[in-house]
């Protein structure tokens, strides 16, 4: 298999196609231990994960924690607010003292881009990123990825349209970086204040306009509108921002009859999506998240799963 | 790795006739087919598992569901192999409670597959019993595990390699005996 030489997962940015097909494929088999009965594999026996979240998070934390056990891991999570690094502790130190406690891996969430990359280098564990920044999600990238390609039977060529926050959004970075190496045409659509200026260099399409950046698109994934932003006035009003730009029954209707709606949690109805489109038959909201385990499930297996001299490095 | 081929032990012909008698065989010792249900573990129990379903079906009549079982996530040498293995679904649409399963498998060797079955299978039901039928048994067992049901026992050495092949998955039925080349 081509996942084995990577110590870590940075970003969607540095996997091939191949790797990606790869974590995709272990992740089928993956979702069927999570509907079973009996929800536990020995493969992980005796490896430790620790999540160390220096955000809020409850489903990608949980996710990760659900992922560990099913696989038999020990997870641990670090409260950070409860933790030494309320007393001062340096990242570094922070880092050194879970290495030295035996864990195996850290997945770590950051408002700072490039923290994992910081701790990957600080570390002989192996590193998953949870979310830094505004750089990269690669595991909500990957479970954006395989929900689509389970109800579309295949990525290539598929026509996606990511809405809303797009300059903040490591999500919108995780999910352009991963399906356009499966041939996707990937449309951008929000107002010019959450448009990163430049953003037709990663080979996407700008529409500033909802109506016209969905005609004919296979899949839609709206982003989270994080209200911090409003207080720093890149837009006017929550209901104007609705006006605009949320995902409702009428505007879905310019995409393809069979489109897909995700959208990556949590929601805030009536600003992003509509209740009726967030609950209709094209929305897949909840399957993302179980395919969010399974894909994690993968990552885990894949990452600690073979020996570990083969895979170091 | 090239591996020079020694000795043909079965052609596609022996192979049908060995699946023939352990298709009576299983029939004979249960009875019967009340129950009865065959699991191949990944990959080349799977068609065998179909082929001794569809024997029994020309024997018995009765249609007998058939699974599919991968044991990568049960295996006890993951950290010790070269090259992490493909992880592939479990596809056993039936519920294996109270029923006899007949698992089934190419090659009995250390039987360190077989018991990360038997582990892989209690997690899914509680059968009645389980039975292992396979189409070659080359000895060198590590484990207390015996198969009931066998195609053809053959002694070999540890440097020498069984390969099964059948059709579905090589385009040919057949199982011969290599060996390492240079060696």
């Amino acid at each position: 298999m081509s996942f084995e030489h990577h110590k870590d997962l940075l970003g969607l940015k540095d996997l091939g196609k191949e790797e990606i097909t790869t974590i995709l494929d272990v992740a089928v088999p993956m979702k069927d231990i999570i509907k079973r009965d009996i929800k536990k594999v020995p493969t992980l026996r005796g490896k430790v994960v620790v999540t160390l979240f220096y955000e809020p998070s409850t489903r990608t934390r949980t996710s990760f924690e659900l992922a560990g056990k099913y696989l038999s891991a020990d997870t641990v999570n670090l409260a950070v607010n409860t933790s030494s690094v309320q007393k001062g502790e340096s990242l570094r130190d922070t880092i050194k003292t879970i290495e030295v406690m035996g864990a195996d891996m850290v997945v770590i969430r950051h408002s700072m881009s490039g923290v994992p990359h910081y701790v990957s280098r600080n570390t002989s564990m192996r590193v998953i990123n949870a979310g830094d920044g505004v750089h990269e999600h690669p595991t909500q990238g990957l479970l954006d990825m395989y929900s689509i390609r389970e109800k579309k039977g295949t990525l290539e060529g598929l026509k996606v349209a990511i809405v809303g926050d797009i300059l903040h959004s490591r999500v919108a970075r995780s999910n352009i970086f991963g399906l356009q190496k499966f041939g996707c045409e990937v449309r951008v659509i929000g107002p010019s204040t959450l448009m990163p200026p430049g953003v037709e260099k990663l080979g996407v399409k700008k529409y500033f306009n909802i109506e016209e950046g969905l005609e004919g698109v296979d899949v839609i994934n709206v982003l989270r509108i994080q209200r911090e932003r409003q207080k720093k006035g890149l837009f006017p009003t929550l209901e104007e921002y609705a006006n605009l730009y949320c995902l409702t029954r009428e505007r879905v209707s310019r995409a393809r009859p069979d489109v897909l709606v995700l959208h990556p949690g949590p929601m805030n109805r009536g600003v992003e999506i509509s209740s009726e489109v967030a609950d209709s038959v094209t929305s897949i909201i909840n399957e993302q998240v179980t395919n969010g385990v399974a894909v994690r499930m993968a990552l885990l297996y894949l990452m600690m799963g073979g020996s570990r001299d083969e895979i170091a490095g | 790795m090239n591996f020079i081929e020694k000795t043909r032990i079965m052609d596609e012909a022996g192979m049908r006739r060995a699946l023939t008698r352990i298709s009576h065989e299983i029939i004979e010792r249960n009875k019967g087919v009340k129950d009865l249900a065959i699991i191949g573990i990944r990959r080349r129990g799977g068609p065998l598992a179909e082929r001794l379903a569809e024997k029994i079906k020309e024997i018995e009549g009765v249609e007998i569901p058939v699974g599919l079982l991968d044991i990568t996530l049960y295996r006890d040498d993951l950290t010790t192999l070269a090259s992490q293995p493909m992880v592939l679904r479990t596809e056993v649409p039936f519920d294996i409670t109270n029923k006899v399963i007949i698992l089934t498998d190419d090659v009995l060797y250390t039987g360190r597959t077989v018991r990360a079955a038997l582990d892989a299978l209690i997690d899914l039901g509680r059968p009645r019993a389980i039975q292992l039928a396979v189409l070659v048994d080359r000895g060198h067992k590590e484990l207390p595990i015996k198969a009931d049901y066998v195609g053809k026992n053959v002694p070999t050495s540890k440097k020498e390699i069984i390969t099964v092949r059948v059709k579905e998955i090589d385009g040919k039925d057949e199982v011969v005996i290599e060996e390492l080349a240079g060696e």
